[in-house]
């Protein structure tokens, strides 16, 4: 071999060997907190992506972007509604960026693949939207919290029980987004229904991004249920809400719907195909308590238009990180400790005008409302009570080992009798 | 002349993928090590559409068999991570003995839509079948071995193997198996009177193209620990279409290129703009108008015109 060849194989023979690994040093508490945070700005899901930053940011500024005395910086990462493309970002924001933790994602399959990361990188990961059932159940991760957040199957269930005790329906078909969320939303309200001597005659699974569902349709329409309880989000939720008009079963069949089904990322631009669609939640915008008036007032003024689910769980987020960050004077280097005050935060001040604490497995719990969706004095649609569920937790009726028994909410296991 | 010019660049090359760790930091030698398993995928690519003259649009597919078979073997089954390695690599050999069987009878545009539709069938299968798939939420866990965690072991372990699989791709294609790939290539019915049985040679090109793409996915494997259907996508097989023909289609090392300008242009591009992917679509017109043959390729035309007008 040459002489050039040589030297620089035994230069980069040599750097192998003495190559070792850098600890990193951490900055002591004083430059600015850098928060991570991942959002759907691509994808299926922008709508609410978008929403993401406008929650979160808005109460930054409302602070005035400081926290435990240091100032606050948001780097935001778009994660394309897509979990190959969430991970990237992930990596980059942990890895390059350096951020101290990280915060959002908005579809469940997202929300797992970085949660896997989160678990080997050891990075705090909160998670205000992901709803996946098995973060705070059978699959706890204890660097992942829900703060501000939910499960998919904690809103569901009260609307099964107001479907069957107060609107009397005994035969439901369902029909979602075949993913986690889908999965355990159908799975919740399924149970809950079945247990009190409902029927689901018929459950239908469509991909994320459906462009037509007539052929669900159709055959939902064949059937003759009681009510269909539908689980879309985002674009999805808005062509389901058409084609279903479009199609004439708007009238025909009572339409139950998640709580993303008529979120206001969805209904804002809709019209009366929206109307008289009932859901749950722990939020309502259209509800007059003055908390709620406030922060709806608030939201509408800084970016012209109705706060959804998205930002008002960003917003309650940012407020619970806020709280925590208080409590430990602004020193998140300090990881356990840091965790430690996230969890034992009890928010006073939430937009829900009423107090919010997480449950012994990492979940909030919520009065849970009935909603339906109705048109305001200035044509704007949103989702106003009707009913109240007091102190709802991830488990609600259930206890919590025994629930944990049975297997997570999938395609094949809905919490149904088998046939 | 040529051979020693080629040599010169081969070695330079390789002794600046080594040195990349030192120079650059931990997050961005695993952009690198994405890069070069990228760079696989697209060589893999270049064999068919390049040297073969049929362009396919099933590869990503392919590599993403390979990938879930590895983090499937790993997770689920709780076996080991070399052997599941090897299954991902049979189980695209498999995959693209099937594909080839059905598609190489049809050439241009024909082949294009037969390979993109059976693409679409193995993402529709990982898509539904959720047991197995996990479906939309894919399969995770940690299958990279302990002594490969540190980023730039994993590094300097897939810059070896894909030296390996890039030697063995390129003695392929030097081969006088490859030359009667060309040959097809230019004229199918000329090789036919000459006697060659083309099918069989093109269903051979097509296995050994498959199973240099379920390296790739192998290898991708390792390095993300998740898999989930995006990675079978049809946006799979686009994206190392895309970077064999800015690298240059025929030109196998095109292919790293090509790799290193869009993991470059996705991942710093897109610090700096939301709009990256307008700016790769720009290249990519530019590309077609001013160097069809590809960056690499047109690097070589400029050193043999400026031969010819010595």
């Amino acid at each position: 071999m040459d002489r050039r060849t040589f030297l620089a194989s035994s230069a980069a023979l040599t750097g192998l060997a003495v190559h070792g690994s850098f600890n990193q040093v951490l900055a002591q508490g004083t430059g600015p907190i850098k928060i991570g945070l991942l959002t759907p700005l691509t994808g299926v899901v922008a709508s609410g992506g978008k929403e993401i930053v406008e929650g979160f940011n808005l109460y930054w500024e409302q602070v005035g972007k400081k926290a435990g005395g240091r100032d606050i910086e948001v780097f935001i990462e778009d994660d394309g509604s897509n979990p190959d493309i969430a991970l990237q970002k992930a990596r980059k924001l942990t890895e390059q960026t350096k951020v101290d933790f990280l915060v959002g994602d908005l579809l469940a399959n997202t929300g797992l693949a970085v949660s896997e990361y989160a678990k080997t990188a050891g990075i705090p990961y909160f998670i205000p939207v992901i709803a996946a059932d098995d973060l705070t159940q059978r699959k706890r991760i204890p660097n992942v919290i829900r703060v501000a957040g939910y499960t998919a199957s904690q809103m569901p269930r009260p609307l099964a029980d107001y479907a069957y005790k107060k609107m009397g329906y005994r035969k439901i078909i369902t029909i979602s987004q075949d993913y986690t969320f889908g999965h355990e939303q159908c799975g919740g309200f399924a149970q809950m229904f079945t247990e009190l001597g409902g029927e689901i005659i018929a459950q239908h699974w469509n991909p994320l991004n459906t462009q037509d569902f007539s052929p669900y349709l159709a055959q939902i329409q064949a059937a003759k249920p009681d009510a269909v309880f539908a689980m879309e989000t985002g674009a999805d939720a808005t062509r389901f809400i058409s084609q279903w008009t479009n199609f004439g079963l708007k009238g025909k069949i009572p339409l139950l719907g998640a709580q993303n089904f008529t979120d206001q990322s969805v209904i804002r631009t809709m019209g009366p195909e929206a109307e008289g669609i009932i859901s749950s939640a722990h939020f309502a915008e259209g509800n007059d308590a003055p908390a709620t008036k406030k922060f709806v007032d608030e939201y509408n003024a800084a970016y012209k238009h109705l706060p959804s689910i998205y930002g008002f769980s960003h917003y309650s987020a940012a407020l619970w990180i806020a709280q925590a960050i208080d409590a430990v004077k602004g020193n998140v280097e300090d990881r356990p400790a840091f965790l430690e005050a996230i969890r034992k935060v009890a928010l006073t001040t939430s937009p829900l005008g009423r107090p919010v604490r997480l449950d012994a497995y990492g979940n909030p719990i919520y009065d849970v409302y009935i909603r339906n969706v109705v048109k305001r004095p200035d044509g704007k649609l949103w989702n106003v009570p009707v009913e109240t569920y007091p102190e709802v937790t991830q488990f609600w009726k259930y206890d919590p080992e025994t629930y944990m028994k049975q297997p997570s909410y999938s395609r094949t296991f809905q919490g149904t009798p088998s046939k | 002349m040529n051979m020693t010019h080629q040599k010169v660049w081969t070695v330079c090359t390789i002794v600046l993928l080594a040195l990349i760790p030192f120079a650059l930091s931990g997050y961005q030698t695993s952009l690198a090590t994405l890069m070069l398993i990228y760079a696989l995928l697209a060589m893999s690519i270049d064999i068919m559409a390049g040297y073969t003259g049929r362009t396919p649009l099933c590869h990503g597919a392919i590599f993403g068999v390979a990938t879930y078979v590895v983090m499937y073997y790993v997770t689920s089954a709780g076996g080991n991570p070399w052997v599941g390695m090897l299954l991902g690599i049979g189980l695209a050999a498999l995959v693209s003995l099937v594909f080839a069987l059905l598609a190489v009878r049809t050439s241009g545009v024909y082949f294009l839509l037969l390979t993109l539709a059976l693409g679409m069938v193995i993402w529709g299968v990982c898509q539904r079948w959720t047991s197995v798939t996990g479906g939309e939420n894919g399969l995770r866990g940690a299958v990279r071995p302990d002594w490969l965690v540190d980023p730039s072991r994993f590094y300097y372990f897939v810059l070896a193997v894909g030296l390996v699989a890039t030697l063995i791709m390129w003695r392929f294609v030097q081969s006088p198996f490859g030359l009667s790939l060309k040959g097809i290539r230019e004229s199918e019915s000329r090789m036919k009177s000459l006697g060659y049985h083309s099918t069989r040679h093109l269903i051979i090109g097509f296995v050994f193209s498959g199973v240099m793409a379920g390296v790739a996915g192998v290898l991708y494997a390792l390095f993300n620990s998740f898999v989930s259907p995006s990675s079978v996508a049809l946006a799979q097989s686009v994206k190392g279409l895309l970077m064999a023909i800015i690298g240059g289609v025929g030109t196998l090392f095109g292919g790293v290129v090509g790799a290193a300008v869009i993991i470059i242009l996705e991942n710093v591009v897109s610090s700096f703009t939301e709009r990256w992917s307008m700016v790769l679509g720009v290249l990519f017109v530019l590309t077609m108008i001013f160097a069809p043959e590809g960056i690499v390729g047109k690097l070589r035309s400029i050193k043999w015109s400026r031969k010819g007008s010595k």
